[in-house]
């Protein structure tokens, strides 16, 4: 049960740029809906991991949230070039609290 | 507690005392699944939680490194730099079962185009000595943005199904086997109670033959 995956990124344009010299797949999005769009449609195209800049995922929070009951793909959250909002380490918070009933760390 | 709403008959009460005996051992496993979950959970969320620290950190190094250079390169010699990598990566992804949550196992395959060497993907002469910087520093970055990924889908996924195990053994601990418990008293009283008056009617029918002989 395996199969390659490819990895995408998507954000503005200036945050995401330097990660397509590594070889990452690039989307770059502006507003609410291209970004929504951008994120289903790389779900559906065999990407394994989707990392999605904070700034961008803070405008399509169902969008993220819907695949993360699903194995594939993994939607992470990254800090932009505008520095972090803290949402990615919210959602590692929600999930303990989610897990164990109150914040333990 | 409310009692089931069954007759109070025998066979029912064989019938109730093996459920009761099932949804026992059930909660016994569950609650063993919750603990072992939670367990690994809890060893796994620390190491996410560190994870993600240190990769915001550097990301934001890079990006730093990456405006900087962005401020000394035009924007179309920038792209141009960076439009055709040299590196593809790719994820082989498994999975893998732990206490029945499928979590994803990844591994990462990063192959260089021809030959070896440069990671960078373009000639030198038109690129800013920050452009290498800041793509040296993301290339650092990616294999710990990728365990991330990995770690923090099975978070996820975990809390999700502690969620899941915790409302089920609730539901037994505090539903099911009380009510099961409660019912199981209530029909053997009612048998009991069903007994007695049996003995009294017939040592009533015994007094009226004993007077009328």
């Amino acid at each position: 049960m395996s199969y390659m995956y490819k990895i995408g990124v998507i954000g503005d344009k200036d945050s995401v740029l330097a990660f397509k010299a590594l070889g990452v797949d690039v989307f770059t999005v502006s507003d609410r809906d291209s970004a929504r769009r951008a994120l289903d449609s790389a779900a559906r195209d065999k990407y394994g991991i989707i990392f999605i800049t904070e700034q961008i995922a803070s405008l399509i929070p169902d969008t993220v949230s819907r695949y993360d009951k699903e194995i594939v793909p993994a939607v992470i959250l990254i800090p932009s070039n505008q520095g972090t909002l803290n949402i990615g380490m919210d959602r590692i918070n929600e999930n303990v609290e989610k897990a164990v009933g109150s914040n333990i760390l | 507690m409310a009692v089931l709403e069954v007759n109070p008959t025998r066979m029912e009460l064989t019938r109730l005392k093996d459920r009761l005996k099932t949804a026992t051992r059930g909660h016994k496993l569950l609650k063993d699944k919750q603990d072992e979950l939670m367990r690994r959970f809890i060893e796994l969320i620390k190491e996410n939680k560190r994870l993600r620290e240190e990769v915001e950190k550097e990301l934001k190094e890079a990006f730093e490194a990456f405006l900087l250079a962005s401020a000394v390169m035009s924007p179309e010699i920038l792209e141009e730099a960076v439009a055709f990598p040299k590196e593809s990566i790719s994820v082989d992804i498994k999975k893998k079962n732990v206490m029945s949550v499928r979590v994803p196992v990844m591994n990462f395959i990063r192959s260089l185009e021809n030959d070896e060497g440069s990671i960078y993907p373009y000639g030198f002469a038109q690129t800013s000595p920050e452009l290498d910087e800041a793509i040296s520093k993301l290339y650092g970055i990616m294999p710990k943005l990728l365990e991330l990924a990995e770690v923090e889908k099975a978070c996820q996924l975990m809390a999700d199904e502690i969620e899941k195990t915790r409302r089920r053994v609730n539901a037994l601990e505090y539903r099911t086997i009380p009510e099961l418990e409660e019912t199981i008293r209530f029909i053997r009283m009612k048998l009991d109670e069903n007994e007695r008056s049996t003995i009294v009617r017939l040592m009533k029918v015994k007094d009226i033959i004993n007077k009328e002989s």
